[in-house]
C-alpha cells in the first residue's frame, strides 16, 4: 500500500519550471520522481516536457535527461538500455516519457519495435489528447467531438485505445493512470519498476490551456473523467486485465456519471450537440462493455 | 599475428566493427548494405564479438538507438544505404548536434525514384550538411582501416562528431579482395576503449540537448564548425600513425597520386579514384603530366590541399558520381569554392566538371583517360568548352 506520508520529501521536479499553471503533466512528473527517486534516466522526445524541463542553461529536472527526436523514444530507449547493460549498471530505471502525439501517432513504430524487442524500460505516455506544445492540434488520442485548432468544428473520429494496442504486443505490464488518483499512479510505477521487460503506462493528463478549463480544476476534471468512464483505471499484468478503484466500481453503467458532466466543464466541448454527446456516451458504454468481456475471459 | 583474409567490403566492414570492439550495434537491412549486418549478427551470435545487437524496425530507429547507446557511454555502430540513410536524416543531425562519435558504414546506392540498387553518391552527399565527417573508400583495405581510424578521430575530444565511412555498393560491397587484418592487441593499443565526452549519469544529472534559445544556439553550431576544422589535422595524424603501425596509409584527407609535377589534376572519390590511378600511369607513359587527387574526406572538405595543389597545377578536372540538381557535381563545386581566393589572382587554374558513373554506370580507366585527354585539350586551348559534361549520356 502506498500512502502519501511515506512518499519521499525530495523534489526532482525543481521549482521555477516553466510548465503552465495546472498542467496535469507537471503534476504527473512530480509524482513520477517521487515514486521512482533519482536513479532513473529520462528519454524525452519533442513534447511539452521539452519546455517543462527548462531552456538551456537551466534544468528543471534533477535527473539525467536524453532529449531525442519526436518519433524515436522507443528506439533511443533500446540504445540506452543496451549501453547500461554493457556497462553492468543494474540499478537504474530507464523511462521513456512522451506525449500522445509522440506515442499514438508519430512514435508508434519505434515504441512497437521496442515492445517487440522487450526493451527493459517503462514507457509513459502523458496524454493531453492533442499536440499541446504546438498549440492544440488533433492527434490520434483526441476524443470525438473535441475542438482542436485542426478540428475547429470538432473531431469526427474516436480516440485510439493505445493501452490495448500495447497490450496486444504481449508485454508484461500495461496500466492506465491519472494525476487525480496519485496513489494509484505511484503504485503502478513502483510495480512497473520491479517487472522486467517493456512496461507501458498511459496517463490521461488534463490540460487547462488546451481543454479550456480554469487551471485550478485539473484534479477535479481528472476525477470526472474517471467517474464518467471517459477514462478507466486498469492494469493488464501478463495479459490479465483488471480494473482498479475507483473504476472497478463502475462496471455497471448506472454507477457511472453521465459523460455530459465531464464534457460541460471544458471549452473544447462547448459546441457539442445533444447528438454528439449521445455518440460519446455510446462510445463510452461500448468501451466498458469491452472491458467487461476482458474481465470475464 | 596479422592475417590476410579475402572477403567483400561489407564483410570487411563487419570485421572492422568487431576489431573496434563496438559494444552496441543497431541495424536494419537494406540492399546493398545487408551483408554487413548479417555478418555482425553471425559474429555476435557465435560469441566472436561481444556486443549487444539491437534489431530495430527502421533505419530511423537504428540511428536513434545508436544515439541512446553512445549517450549512455558505449561505442556504437550501424550501417545503411540510400533510402535507409535518407530515413535517418533527422537523427543524423541529432547525433552530430549531440556530439556523439558514432561511426556508420554507408554502402553507397543511388536514390529513387526510380528504384536503383546500384551505386552513386546521391545518398551520402545529400547528408553533407548534417555535421557528420564523411570518408570515401577506394578498396576493401581502406574500408577496414578507415572504420578503425574513424573511431579514433571521432572520439578525440577535439572532434566528438560522428562519421560515415562510405564505399560504393556492389563495386566494393560484394567484391572480395585480400585485406590485412592487424592483431587485435595492436588494434586495441591503437584504439583504446571509448571515453565519452559526456554521459547519462544518475550521479551527475543534466539535461542533454534541451531547448536552446537564439542567445546560445549559434555558439553550439560554431563549436561543430570548430570541431570539423580540428578534425583535419587529426585525420592526417591518425592516418600517419596508422600507417606507421600497420603499414597502410591512404593519404589522410586527400590521396595524392603523381601530383608533384602534374599540370592536370583529376579529382574524384571512391573506386573511381582507384581506377584513375591506372589512367594516370597510362597517360604519363603517353607523356601527359597528369596527377590524381582522390578526396578521402569530403567533410571536412580539404580546401587547403587544393590551394596547395593549385600552386603548380594548371587545371583541375572533377569527376563526380552525383549531381546537385539545379547546379553541378559536388566536387566540382567544392574545388571551385576552395580555390576562389586564387581564382581572383592573375593566373588561376582552369576547372572542369564531369558527371560519371551515376546510378552505377561503369566508369573504367579508359573512360577516365578520355576525360583527362578532353580536359588536356581544353587546357592547351586555355578554354573550357563545356562547363558540365554528362559522361556517356545517351542521346
Amino acid at each position: 500500500m502506498v500512502t502519501i506520508k511515506e512518499l519521499p520529501k525530495e523534489e526532482y521536479l525543481l521549482k521555477g519550471n516553466p510548465a503552465c499553471a495546472g498542467c496535469g503533466s507537471a503534476i504527473s512528473l512530480r509524482l513520477l520522481f517521487k515514486a521512482l527517486g533519482s536513479r532513473i534516466i529520462m528519454i524525452v522526445p519533442a513534447c511539452c516536457t521539452t519546455v517543462i524541463q527548462g531552456p538551456y542553461p537551466y534544468a528543471a529536472f534533477n535527473v539525467p535527461m536524453l532529449n531525442i527526436v519526436f518519433e524515436a523514444t522507443g528506439a533511443a530507449a533500446s540504445g540506452v538500455v543496451a549501453a547500461l547493460r554493457r556497462r553492468g549498471i543494474k540499478d537504474v530505471t530507464v523511462i521513456g516519457w512522451a506525449g500522445d502525439g509522440g506515442t499514438v501517432d508519430i512514435g508508434l513504430q519505434a515504441l512497437s519495435g521496442a515492445a517487440e524487442r522487450g526493451t527493459d524500460f517503462i514507457y509513459i505516455c502523458y496524454d493531453n489528447e492533442a499536440y499541446g506544445n504546438t498549440g492544440m492540434q488533433r492527434s490520434g488520442a483526441t476524443p470525438f467531438g473535441a475542438w482542436t485548432t485542426t478540428t475547429p468544428t470538432g473531431k469526427r473520429e474516436h480516440k485510439k485505445n493505445m493501452p490495448l494496442i500495447m497490450a496486444a504486443h504481449g508485454i508484461p505490464y500495461v496500466a492506465t493512470a491519472i494525476p487525480s488518483y496519485p496513489l494509484d499512479f505511484i503504485r503502478k510505477l513502483r510495480k512497473a519498476k520491479e517487472i522486467k521487460g517493456t512496461k507501458y503506462i498511459h496517463i490521461l493528463s488534463p490540460c487547462p490551456v488546451g481543454w479550456r478549463f480554469p487551471h485550478n480544476k485539473t484534479i477535479e476534471i481528472g476525477r470526472l473523467a474517471v467517474q464518467t468512464g471517459m477514462w478507466a483505471l486498469f492494469e493488464i499484468e501478463n495479459g490479465k486485465f483488471k480494473l482498479n478503484p475507483p473504476s472497478s466500481g463502475l462496471l455497471n453503467k448506472e454507477k457511472r456519471k453521465p459523460v455530459r458532466e465531464y464534457l460541460k466543464l471544458q471549452g473544447r466541448f462547448r459546441h457539442l450537440t445533444d447528438q454528439d454527446i449521445m455518440e460519446i456516451q455510446r462510445w463510452v458504454d461500448e468501451t466498458w462493455e469491452n472491458y467487461k468481456k476482458m474481465i470475464s475471459c | 599475428m596479422a592475417k590476410v583474409i579475402i572477403d567483400t567490403a561489407n564483410h570487411i566492414a563487419a570485421y572492422a566493427a568487431k576489431a573496434a570492439r563496438v559494444q552496441v550495434v543497431a541495424a536494419y537491412p537494406i540492399t546493398p548494405q545487408t551483408t554487413v549486418v548479417e555478418k555482425i549478427a553471425e559474429f555476435v551470435e557465435s560469441g566472436e564479438m561481444d556486443a549487444d545487437y539491437i534489431r530495430v524496425e527502421s533505419e530511423h530507429s537504428a540511428m536513434a538507438a545508436c544515439v541512446g547507446a553512445e549517450a549512455a557511454g558505449v561505442r556504437a555502430f550501424t550501417a545503411t544505404s540510400a533510402h535507409g540513410l535518407a530515413l535517418m536524416h533527422e537523427v543524423l543531425h541529432w547525433a552530430a548536434g549531440s556530439r556523439l562519435p558514432i561511426v556508420m558504414a554507408v554502402i553507397n546506392r543511388a536514390m529513387g525514384a526510380p528504384w536503383s540498387i546500384w551505386p552513386d553518391y546521391s545518398d551520402s552527399l545529400s547528408q553533407r550538411d548534417t555535421g557528420w565527417l564523411q570518408f570515401y573508400c577506394a578498396d576493401n583495405q581502406e574500408v577496414f582501416d578507415t572504420i578503425i581510424q574513424a573511431y579514433k578521430i571521432c572520439e578525440d575530444k577535439r572532434v566528438l562528431l560522428p562519421a560515415m565511412v562510405c564505399s560504393e555498393g556492389f563495386i566494393l560491397s560484394h567484391t572480395a579482395m585480400p585485406v590485412k587484418i592487424p592483431d587485435q592487441e595492436e588494434i586495441d593499443d591503437f584504439l583504446p576503449p571509448y571515453e565519452p565526452g559526456w554521459v547519462l549519469d544518475v550521479d551527475n544529472p543534466f539535461s542533454h540537448a534541451p531547448l536552446v534559445s537564439p542567445e546560445w544556439y549559434m555558439e553550439f553550431r560554431y563549436m561543430i564548425q570548430q570541431a570539423m576544422e580540428n578534425s583535419k589535422k587529426i585525420i592526417e595524424e591518425v592516418d600517419k600513425e596508422y600507417g606507421e603501425r600497420f603499414g597502410f596509409r591512404h593519404g589522410g584527407l586527400v590521396d595524392r597520386y603523381r601530383c608533384e609535377d602534374a599540370e592536370l589534376v583529376l579529382v574524384t572519390m571512391g573506386t573511381m579514384g582507384a581506377e584513375a590511378k591506372i589512367s594516370v600511369d597510362n597517360l604519363r607513359q603517353e607523356g601527359y603530366k597528369v596527377g590524381l587527387a582522390r578526396v578521402r574526406a569530403f567533410r571536412p572538405f580539404p580546401k587547403e590541399v587544393f590551394r596547395e595543389l593549385a600552386e603548380t597545377a594548371r587545371m583541375f578536372t572533377a569527376i563526380d558520381r552525383h549531381v546537385s540538381f539545379g547546379f553541378e557535381g559536388f566536387l566540382f563545386s567544392e574545388i571551385k569554392a576552395s580555390l576562389y581566393p586564387r581564382q581572383i589572382t592573375a593566373d588561376p587554374p582552369l576547372i572542369s566538371g564531369f558527371l560519371a558513373g551515376i546510378g552505377g554506370r561503369d566508369v573504367t580507366f579508359r573512360d577516365i583517360e578520355k576525360i583527362a585527354k578532353k580536359s588536356w585539350n581544353w587546357m592547351e586551348k586555355g578554354k573550357i568548352e563545356k562547363e558540365i559534361v554528362w559522361w556517356k549520356l545517351r542521346d
